[in-house]
């Protein structure tokens, strides 16, 4: 086993460590942040330097070093460091948190690129735990009473989500007598179909595991604490949970779900990656309804709010049907229901979009918040107030609308055109429908901002650092929605590994 | 030649960067950038008209690999039918530029938004990729919002709004529509796809629902009768020049669609599904009429005239005979020419009385004689006089339309719509006597009369129509060429 292919969480775990301890010396908080980068920039290098490596497991397979988790490690550190440009104003605003809130931040995407990366039962759970709890307290770090309220909805609900997955889990466990995926996956593909439903438990377990990341992706019915989440905690750490937390839930989804062939230690014996919810040929159809109740209750749910974070919390549930969309298509594809070609590129490619979007319209909405808060009526006319901030935010709202030029239309286009090609006739149409749906909302910001009279006509200024988040949000979404061939490339190199 | 047609279509697009990069540009500075880019898009597409070869195929193309892994290609090219509308909506777009000018409100996003509309427009008629075209037509609903939501009048916000849902559902249908003759065929290519395509689809998909779907989406656009709601909503509360492009460019987006892809790939089944179409355009033309006449507002009736001459375009399709179609691409350059100069001129009455309802108006020859003179042509345009654009193409469609072997029972269709006729004369007749005869308003005594700027752009368009009503053969003969593959198909 090689610590090597570790090196990016190595270095993100010192770095970490370093800026907690960083903020006792240091005098100048702002050279935490600088670190935080460095950290991040440096552990980004180190996982591209080691993209090229034939998939290796680590520790007996407890960790996958692959394509995949490479794919998953580089949205993550990007995004981390998005999120800490993002807030490099915002951060004022928490008198003594700054070693805390830089270090949380590392630690919960170390989680997130472990989750992305493992391949154990007991890895899933132990990776979901520290992306999970640094999220708590980044919840409430702004220690107001809102902020409190939601970071203590978020560790109850969490916790309860802990235990019933890590139920399921023992169970899944219990049944097939081993932890790692491969080890779970023959056990099941050595039954037949009646033997499945003889034992109940198998199934049970498979549900409460599907519960379990439904919670993290924030899927209806398990969405409920996201508004309420979101709503509270500093708009940095909502983009992180709207992004991070729901691909990092989306990454173990598809690992759960989808087969990889991949030679591990010793080489030449060739182990089936295969799990238990993709022997069910009926987990598709069950995704494919979870899909649809997450985008018509999200974006139905969307329209009357009159909180930005709310509606973006929202408006995020109902993204999370759109990418559950390809999920339910590819396990429909793989369980041999429907064509054989159709692969998770399209999830992959919805994935750079949506947090491309997410990126602009959360800084954005950081930057902005300062000075008018989250009322979205106090929107009005922030077009004039701060004309690069209302152009960012109108691309990314146009992109998660689903209209070209902007990502999310060839994303939405890509996913809804995989789903036709399985034979989800039914789901594409709700999709688009609700893509309708949500342009009334999103456009509707888009309009105050530019239409609106502001109540205040001061200029809203920024630092550097969120302008670059916000300007590489706003041209990542057009650069992949007019060239999406880079991305696409990005896409199929993640999705490789899922070849059969 | 490469690069022509995407510097015709980009051009608008460059003129809004450098309105948007450029900071503290005045206010001329904005308005001489926006209307370079639209001349520079004009004088491209005269070049363009004037080199094309009249002996017909798809010309001054372009070709690249855009989405390999979608095999979605960056394709444009011009024929015989885009070519006539390609010049139509540059004319219109440098016209409505000079309209703009008297746009005072936030300058520099108007003009932003204005030149991304032509842009996209223009792309929509250049495209030959099926993934390209509805990239462009998606991309035309934004600016359209914009302009309509924050320098409309009226309830602004409703309108957009319904303009935007009423496009959206469209264009979701048709993109379904897409996507499943894509995965019938594999190939997002017009061209490939109508040189015989649809035996490819029919193997693999019913054609009969999508070429369904792909109709919904064009005919919520031309409008047709039931979609036709927001058309009148969108065009009396959009600012002048918007009107404009709306109605004179922006709806031709449907009919050309109809014609490239829904008759075009898919020849016989339009032939199947052309009775029932042909009496949607019966109803559009008569109901369409029949309504003008009850319309108290100038811009109103103007809007409301539109969906009757639509009507025509859609007789004209669907009688699926070469002249008929040849009559269906005039009525659209002619009524995007007369009804552009309608607009404009109702903009100049409105923008001079500050007074819309027709009753509240009434013998302005006197007061605005240059206003009424522009406006007499245009509705006299509008009503199909001899020597004017309109009557050639609603001549032109009638006959082609009668004589259609295609259809049956076509000809009672025909004497039915002729009451379209009827009906146009009665209300423009109407409405010009309403407005511009009659007792003179003490009110308006001494208000000002159309100015220099505006007999000039307005004078554009009526060499236009002339020219077009007189010498037809400028348009007909790079037109008719185009429909021999489709009929071809049809045999």
């Amino acid at each position: 086993m090689n610590i090597l292919l570790l090196l990016p969480e190595i270095i993100l775990a010192a770095t970490a460590l370093l800026v907690v301890l960083g903020d006792l010396f240091l005098n100048r908080k702002g050279l935490l942040t600088i670190i935080s980068l460095v950290g991040l920039a440096t552990s980004l290098i180190f996982a591209i330097i080691l993209a090229g490596r034939e998939p290796q497991a680590i520790w007996q397979g407890l960790l996958m070093a692959d394509r995949f988790a490479t794919f998953m490690k580089l949205i993550f550190l990007s995004l981390a460091a998005l999120v800490i440009l993002a807030s490099a104003d915002y951060v004022k605003r928490l008198s003594h948190f700054h070693g805390e809130f830089h270090a949380l931040i590392l630690l919960s995407v170390l989680g997130m690129m472990l989750l992305g990366s493992s391949s154990s039962l007991i890895t899933i759970f132990v990776s979901l735990e520290l992306a999970s709890v640094p999220l708590y307290a980044l919840t409430g770090l702004l220690k107001d009473q809102r902020g409190t309220e939601s970071a203590l909805k978020f560790v109850l609900l969490s916790a309860v989500n802990s235990a019933v997955l890590l139920y399921g889990l023992a169970l899944v466990f219990g049944f097939t007598g081993t932890a790692s995926l491969s080890g779970v996956a023959s056990a099941v593909w050595s039954l037949t179909a009646n033997e499945i439903w003889s034992q109940p438990g198998l199934m049970f377990g498979s549900i409460l595991v599907l519960a379990g990341f439904g919670f993290k992706i924030a899927a209806v019915p398990f969405h409920l604490w996201a508004p309420d989440v979101y709503e509270g905690s500093p708009t940095p750490i909502a983009l992180l949970l709207s992004v991070g937390s729901k691909l990092a839930g989306f990454a173990v989804l598809i690992r759960l779900l989808l087969s990889i062939s991949v030679p591990v230690t010793p080489p030449g014996i060739i182990v089936e990656f295969f799990t238990p919810l993709a022997i069910s040929h009926d987990w598709g159809i069950a995704l494919a309804v979870l899909a649809a109740l997450s985008m018509t209750i999200g974006n139905l749910s969307a329209i009357p709010q009159s909180n930005i974070k709310r509606l973006l919390a929202y408006s995020g549930i109902a993204h999370s049907g759109y990418m559950l969309i390809a999920v339910s298509a590819t396990s429909l594809a793989f369980s041999g229901l429907a064509n054989g070609d159709v692969q998770i590129e399209a999830l992959l490619f919805y994935m750079l979009a949506f947090a491309m979007a997410e990126v602009a319209v959360f800084t954005a909405v950081t930057v902005a918040s300062q000075r008018v808060g989250d009322r979205i009526a106090d929107y009005a006319g922030l077009g004039r107030r701060a004309p690069v901030l209302g152009i960012a935010l109108t691309i990314g709202l146009i992109s998660l609308t689903g209209i070209p030029p902007a990502a999310g239309f060839i994303a939405k286009f890509y996913v809804f055109s995989q789903a036709a090609e399985s034979g989800l006739w039914w789901l594409v149409v709700i999709a688009v429908l609700n893509t309708i749906i949500s342009a009334y909302y999103y456009l509707r910001i888009a309009r105050l901002i530019w239409q609106g009279e502001p109540s205040d006509g001061a200029p809203i200024t920024s630092g550097v650092a969120p302008k670059v988040a916000l300007f590489i949000g706003a041209f990542g979404v057009l650069l992949l929605g007019v060239l999406p061939f880079w991305g696409m490339k990005l896409a199929e190199f993640g999705a490789a590994i899922f070849l059969p | 030649m490469t690069g022509f047609l995407s510097l015709i279509i980009f051009a608008p697009v460059l003129g809004a960067a450098v309105i948007g990069l450029w900071p503290r540009l005045s206010v001329r500075g904005i308005r001489l950038t926006a209307l370079t880019a639209c001349l520079v898009s004009l004088g491209l597409s005269l070049v363009l008209f004037i080199q094309f070869d009249r002996s017909g195929g798809v010309q001054f193309e372009e070709f690249l690999n855009w989405i390999p892994s979608l095999n979605v290609h960056y394709h444009l090219g011009v024929d015989g039918l885009s070519l006539p509308l390609v010049l139509l909506t540059t004319i219109l777009s440098f016209v409505a530029v000079l309209i703009s000018y008297q746009i005072n409100t936030r300058i520099k996003a108007y003009f932003i938004w204005f030149l991304f509309l032509e842009s996209s427009i223009l792309g929509v008629f250049c495209s030959l990729d099926l993934l390209l075209f509805f990239i462009f037509w998606e991309i035309e609903v934004i600016p359209m919002y914009f302009l309509i939501s924050i320098w409309g009048s009226g309830r602004k916000d409703y309108s957009a709004t319904k303009y935007v849902l009423y496009t959206l559902f469209g264009s979701a249908l048709m993109l379904a529509g897409m996507v499943c003759v894509y995965f019938a065929t594999g190939s997002f290519d017009i061209m490939a796809l109508s040189a015989g395509g649809q035996l490819l689809i029919q193997t693999v998909l019913p054609a009969a629902p999508l070429f369904l779907l792909l109709l919904i989406g064009f005919a919520v656009k031309l409008p047709v009768v039931p979609f036709h709601t927001w058309l009148p909503d969108a065009h009396t509360d959009a600012p002048t020049a918007v009107s404009v492009m709306l109605a004179g460019s922006l709806i031709k987006m449907g009919g050309y669609g109809m014609i490239r892809v829904c008759v075009g790939l898919f020849p016989t089944v339009a032939r199947d599904f052309a009775p029932a179409l042909i009496a949607l355009a019966v109803i559009s033309i008569v109901y369409g009429g029949a309504i003008v006449l009850r319309q108290t507002d100038l811009k109103r009736l103007i809007a409301y005239s539109s969906v009757s001459h639509m009507g025509f375009v859609l007789l004209g399709i669907f009688a699926l005979s070469q002249t008929s179609l040849t009559g269906a691409t005039l009525q659209m350059v002619s009524h995007g020419l007369i009804t552009g100069l309608l607009f404009a001129a109702a903009g100049l009455v409105m923008h001079n009385t500050h007074e819309r309802a027709i009753d509240r108006l009434g013998g302005l020859a006197r007061q605005m004689p240059r206003a009424a003179v522009i406006f007499i042509i245009g509705g006299l345009g509008a009503l199909g006089l001899p020597g004017t654009s309109g009557f050639v193409a609603e001549f032109t469609t009638f006959l082609g339309a009668f004589s259609s072997t295609e259809v049956a029972g076509i000809k009672i269709a025909v004497l039915i719509a002729l009451l379209g006729i009827l009906l146009a004369a009665a209300y423009m007749l109407w409405l010009i006597q309403r407005v511009f005869f009659g007792p003179s308003t003490v009110r308006f005594d001494g208000i000002r009369d159309a100015s220099r700027l505006e007999v000039f752009y307005c004078g554009i368009l009526i060499l236009t129509i002339f020219a077009v009503g007189l010498c037809p053969a400028i348009l007909t003969g790079a037109v008719q060429n185009v429909f021999n593959n489709i009929l071809r198909l049809l045999t």
